[in-house]
């Protein structure tokens, strides 16, 4: 808790020296103005839309919210979305800490081009990312006549909604902790290595403990963007009512029948877990700046 | 691997490289692929005519257009957000600074609902605005809307720790020297933020083209008037038009590997004047002295800013290990 005050005191500390400077502050009116500016723009824009989903979910009362929540398709789009969630982190987890691996201890050509490939699904529209699976393995696609003739179905079933959650995550980790490792160089582990430890070793007891809050953050940013993900899932999902609906989706479908409250009500499900990320975030950065 | 020519002390160059690719080329390469070759298929006055109809190109002004203006008017709330942040106190600070994550964490599709229950003709804000006539929910207007929403943190999370370590020696230089506050600003201030307010532009815009769940909702979707490009790839895919998604995703595909260039050349000048200009980031924070003695952190500045912009999270977290670890 003292680690707490302290580096609150010194944050703080920090905007109360430049404050009292005379050379790093502005007169109380253009403070002012720049400070009301700041905080409309963010009331405006961020603590509103958040504030209306919990309003809104709740304008039929307490009834209708755990109704929503309760009723057999909410469900099994909870449960779609838990099991999403559940693949495409664990996936993007293995691949993020294989990719930092191999970029940050070693040198090899076209590095470089590698670490700009792993950033591509951010700058990639999800809804392109959706098309590219359909191209792939839909009935039109690639492998479709091979997967339908060993009745296989990817597109518009659980796992086109996987690959394409998969997709849009596949850069979180991996980004996480490339900067994270490439500062703190590879001196610890190469003392072990010389020391005798085998390879598994090295990375269970050395670098796992130096890179677990990064990773804890990352595999948060990408497990919120996987049970958030809508347009990628949209357009691979075929919006099949109780089986291929995720939370998103469902709320999609809600919204569009007029169904507001409920609607909402699902939404303040996605909101609640968005407010927890931040949370969990905020608590990562306090103990990553306390180690 | 233990054959290598220089001694490579650490096992798993192999295994780690090769599970890499494998995965990526699996996940994203080939499949991304898929639309050039695809595309490459169909006959080029085709291609020309799926990605030139009227209403692709009305669509394409309102995604660019909107995206544009979206990221102009981030960089100039978002910098102020920024500074607010770093160097004013005021009360609930820590929860606007949490906050401002909240377009990163909330999925689009809530936004979409939320920001159209504010701006209808009902909701909280659009009742105030119905009477003057300004009408932002189901029209080109409600677009911008929600392109401000999910763009606003990439400009404040790259402009925030470029400022938090911006050395305050070279303001009280400009102070004694009898500039102005505002003088100050514009000429010894500015020019260190530009890279990372371009760069904030530049990832707020590239995420405002290609988005799809929050504005769907709030764009009505008015053929000629507002529908955004991704829309339009929907609504062949609908049609099961795939020839005419797919030139249109090509398109989209092109500019998105344009849009990561710049990205990466911006990021990468922004962390040489990070980390060279005379106005070294060191801040109160004593540098770590890793930086000095570790053999490949030439690229370290870069590879943080970039990492941490992409994802749009600060550089907290990576640097302060370091610090620890230097303590």
């Amino acid at each position: 808790m003292a680690a707490t005050v302290s580096t609150l005191y010194s944050h703080h500390d920090r905007a109360a020296l430049l404050e009292s400077r005379q050379a790093t502050r502005e007169n109380p009116w253009v403070k002012g103005s720049i400070l009301v500016a700041a905080l409309s723009f963010f009331g405006v824009f961020l603590l509103l839309p958040l504030l209306v989903v919990f309003v809104e979910a709740l304008a039929k009362g307490w009834g209708t919210y755990i109704d929503a929540l309760t009723e057999p398709d909410a469900r099994s789009a909870i449960w779609l979305t838990l099991g999403a969630a559940a693949i495409s982190v664990p996936l993007n987890l293995v691949f993020g800490v294989a990719a930092a691996w191999a970029i940050t201890r070693f040198e090899f050509r076209g590095k470089q081009l590698l670490i700009t490939l792993i950033d591509l699904p951010f700058s990639v529209s999800p809804v392109v990312a959706g098309l590219v699976y359909v191209l792939v393995f839909s009935n039109h696609g690639w492998f479709g006549p091979w997967l339908s003739a060993h009745d296989i179905k990817i597109i518009f079933a659980i796992p086109g909604i996987v690959l394409a959650t998969v997709f849009v995550t596949v850069p979180f980790i991996a980004r996480e902790l490339i900067p994270l490792m490439q500062a703190q160089g590879r001196e610890e582990e190469e003392a072990a290595v010389v020391l005798g430890a085998r390879g598994w070793q090295v990375f269970w007891h050395v670098t796992l403990p130096n890179i677990r809050w990064a990773l804890l953050y990352g595999v948060i940013l990408s497990n919120a963007r996987a049970m958030g993900e809508f347009g990628a899932v949209s357009v691979v999902s075929g919006h099949i009512r109780g089986e291929t609906n995720t939370l998103p989706l469902h709320v999609e479908i809600l919204y569009n029948e007029y169904n507001f409250a409920a609607a909402f009500a699902v939404a303040s499900l996605l909101a609640l877990l968005a407010l927890l990320t931040l949370v969990v975030k905020s608590w990562v950065e306090w103990r990553a700046r306390r180690d | 691997m233990k054959s290598a020519s220089l001694p490579r002390v650490l096992p798993g160059f192999t295994l780690s490289l090769g599970y890499t690719i494998s995965y990526l080329s699996l996940i994203v390469l080939i499949p991304l692929a898929a639309v050039f070759i695809k595309t490459s298929a169909m006959p080029l006055d085709a291609f020309w005519q799926a990605v030139t109809a009227p209403r692709v190109l009305a669509s394409y002004r309102l995604s660019f257009g909107m995206a544009l203006l979206a990221a102009a008017i981030n960089s100039v709330f978002g910098l102020l957000l920024a500074w607010s942040l770093v160097r004013y106190r005021f009360p609930g600070k820590k929860l606007v600074d949490a906050l401002v994550d909240l377009p990163f964490a909330l999925p689009t599709a809530v936004a979409g609902i939320a920001l159209t229950a504010l701006y209808a003709g009902n909701g909280w804000i659009g009742r105030y605005l119905d009477p003057l006539g300004i009408k932002v929910a189901f029209g080109p207007l409600g677009v911008l809307v929600a392109l401000v929403f999910i763009g606003l943190p990439f400009v404040v999370r790259t402009v925030q720790p470029v400022l938090e370590d911006l050395d305050t020696e070279l303001e009280e230089a400009a102070t004694c020297l009898g500039a102005h506050r505002w003088q100050t600003f514009r000429h010894v201030i500015l020019p260190v933020l530009q890279p990372a307010l371009m760069t904030g532009f530049a990832l707020a815009f590239a995420r405002a083209v290609g988005e799809y769940g929050s504005v769907i909702f709030i764009a009505g979707n008015i053929p000629m008037v507002s529908e955004i490009t991704p829309l339009m790839i929907i609504s062949k895919l609908e049609q099961y038009d795939y020839s005419g998604a797919t030139a249109i995703a090509s398109v989209m595909l092109v500019v998105s590997f344009l849009l990561l260039l710049a990205i990466n050349g911006l990021q990468a000048w922004s962390a040489r004047k990070r980390g060279q200009g005379p106005a070294v980031a060191s801040g109160p924070r004593a540098r770590p002295p890793e930086h000095s003695d570790r053999d490949s952190t030439s690229s370290t500045a870069r590879e943080r800013a970039q990492g941490n912009a992409a994802i749009g999270t600060r550089s907290r977290l990576a640097a302060e290990p370091r610090q620890g670890r230097s303590e």
